[in-house]
């Protein structure tokens, strides 16, 4: 039954991508942004969806598992707060930007910014890079998911393929207006499931006072941040949702806002939808400990789903997977559209490419990049164990770390290219370091002072970036002019 | 207004690292103190926003992009 119902969910999410083409306008513009004519709430859907992955739902319970009640603050209210300042501050910016030259990539818009050609190039290859890791907790979460909801039925390999064809069929069927609808779509299921999820299982533990009474025995430590989470580790964690200012996913769903406006409503409830996902996956997390206790490392990453297999019954069991499924392909379709439409807009195109391929085969290599990228993701996550909030934190450094950039480019009329290829190539050297440092110690903080890697990258970028700025030469007088308005010119 | 808005957000952030709940375990509404004080926050982050859509808006926008 369980199976049959996930199924059906699958199909039902194709069904969605499918008729969304109908509305296909038929332009690239349409393809890759919608045509900008996305409203309030399919933004605030879109965007939200996006950003709530495998990571917040399986990643966040099983780090709450291991961590306690801290891992909400520590992630989940940190980015309640910064994640929708973030698109405050700086994405009705790049919207105005984006709208006003026609970008459709992050590469488009900093490279025609600072005059350069090859930090498009190298912004490109460091971005796709990035968003690897990002896949993978994805098709892992996939598969975990599958395999635990059918009692180890469906392996966790095939899993991982079946979530990851289901979503590149409709991402490529149907394009940016298919993904933003499978996006509300599957928003407003997981959020849904998740609630019905909490009152059930907490329901049959006894209640929530009567759970966390039993935790108290069995676990007083993770009622409290104690000595599981450093009050360093805390601070520094802030760093980490400034990352959704540098993902190329978010970046294509700001583009697709109709107007300014748009943003508004998206932004007053971003903290409230982030209440609606976390809380359940946080407390249900540690209340694992009440029916499992037993789960180690990488393992804890299932809690979730064994919570959901064990308390509720069948049909129900078989709808809260699909929710979980739902949140996990939520941001792996943006995902993978982000980096197709990278490598057409960013590669084929813009290096003349198309001058030799019909508009056919453009999207024909722009699929086929895709395919590659998630076949090595595909590899990968075969023979990785990482925790999957561990492996997010890896990606989130990277793009965090590169946010100092993003905001040079809108608001610092001085930077310069120099400045932004210091910065990105900072980016990537500490990042290989760290991750080569730390990479196999779960919780790495640098030199086990409690502050993440991303503290100090953001930092280091932020400062590479100002000293090379200053001592270059800056960009021309008409680059400045196209991308400063002045209060004058709009009216203020 | 906008000002003090900005200020209010400096505010916040810094409200966020409750060191004083840090080793409390108290229950409050069924929950952990050091959990309900963040869900207050989510709340309370959200009528932030909704303050700066209001008074703190960047005007031009639209016509910025056009």
């Amino acid at each position: 039954m369980t199976l049959f119902i996930i199924g059906t969910y699958l199909v039902l999410v194709l069904l969605v991508g499918a008729l969304s083409h109908r509305l296909f306008r038929g332009t690239g513009e349409d393809y890759f942004v919608a045509s900008r004519t996305i409203g309030p709430f399919l933004l605030l859907m879109s965007l939200f969806g996006t950003n709530m992955t495998a990571f917040s739902i399986l990643g966040a319970s099983g780090e709450a598992y291991n961590r306690g009640i801290g891992v909400f603050g520590l992630m989940g209210a940190a980015s309640a707060f910064v994640i929708p300042c973030v698109f405050f501050v700086v994405g009705t910016r790049v919207w105005a930007l984006g709208k006003r030259h026609g970008f459709l990539t992050q590469a488009q818009f900093f490279r025609q910014r600072w005059e350069s050609d090859a930090l498009g190039l190298l912004l490109f290859v460091v971005l796709v890079a990035l968003v690897v890791p990002y896949l993978l907790i994805g098709i892992m979460g996939g598969g975990i998911t599958l395999n635990q909801m059918t009692d180890g039925w469906v392996p966790q390999w095939v899993g991982g393929l079946v979530i990851g064809g289901v979503v590149l069929l409709y991402v490529c069927y149907g394009g940016l207006r298919g993904t933003v609808w499978a996006n509300a779509l599957q928003t407003l299921v997981f959020m849904m499931l998740g609630a019905v999820a909490f009152y059930v299982i907490v329901g049959k533990m006894g209640g929530l006072t009567e759970a966390f009474g039993r935790m108290a025995d069995l676990k007083p430590e993770l009622l409290v941040r104690g000595d599981v989470i450093h009050p360093v580790n805390w601070l520094t964690y802030t760093f980490l949702p400034l990352s959704a200012g540098m993902f190329p996913h978010i970046f294509m769903h700001w583009m697709t806002a109709q107007r300014a406006r748009s943003f508004q409503w998206p932004l007053i409830l971003y903290p409230l939808c982030i209440l609606v996902v976390w809380v359940p996956s946080v407390v249900l997390g540690v209340l694992g400990h009440v029916s499992f206790d037993n789960l180690h490392g990488p393992a804890a990453n299932s809690v979730l789903v064994r919570l959901i297999d064990l308390h509720a019954p069948g049909i129900l069991a078989g709808l809260l997977a699909a929710g979980v499924l739902a949140a996990v392909m939520s941001s792996l379709d943006s995902q993978v559209l982000a980096i197709g439409t990278m490598f057409t807009q960013d590669i084929v195109r813009h290096y003349g490419f198309n001058d030799q391929m019909s508009e056919k085969q453009q999207v024909f290599y722009g699929r086929l990049f895709v395919v590659v990228i998630l076949a090595i993701t595909y590899v990968i996550s075969l023979v990785s164990n990482r925790s999957i909030f561990g492996l997010a934190v890896w990606s989130f450094t990277g793009f965090a770390a590169l946010f100092p950039v993003m905001v040079a480019a809108v608001f610092w009329q001085r930077s310069t290219k120099e400045g932004a290829f210091g910065a990105i190539l900072s980016v990537a050297i500490l990042w290989i370091y760290f991750f080569l440092q730390g990479w196999q110690t779960p919780g790495y903080t640098v030199g086990g002072t409690g502050v993440l890697p991303v503290a100090v990258m953001v930092v280091v970028s932020s400062l590479v970036l100002i000293l090379v700025s200053v001592v270059t030469r800056p960009p021309k007088q008409e680059t400045i002019d196209a991308f400063f308005t002045t209060p004058q010119q709009i009216g203020k | 207004m906008r000002w003090l808005l900005y200020l209010t957000m400096v505010l916040l952030y810094v409200l966020h690292n409750d060191l004083w709940f840090w080793d409390d375990a108290t229950m409050v509404l069924g929950l952990p103190i050091g959990l309900t004080y963040h869900i207050i926050y989510c709340v309370v982050a959200s009528g932030m926003m909704f303050l700066l859509v209001k008074y703190a808006w960047p005007r031009g926008l639209d016509v910025e992009a056009e």
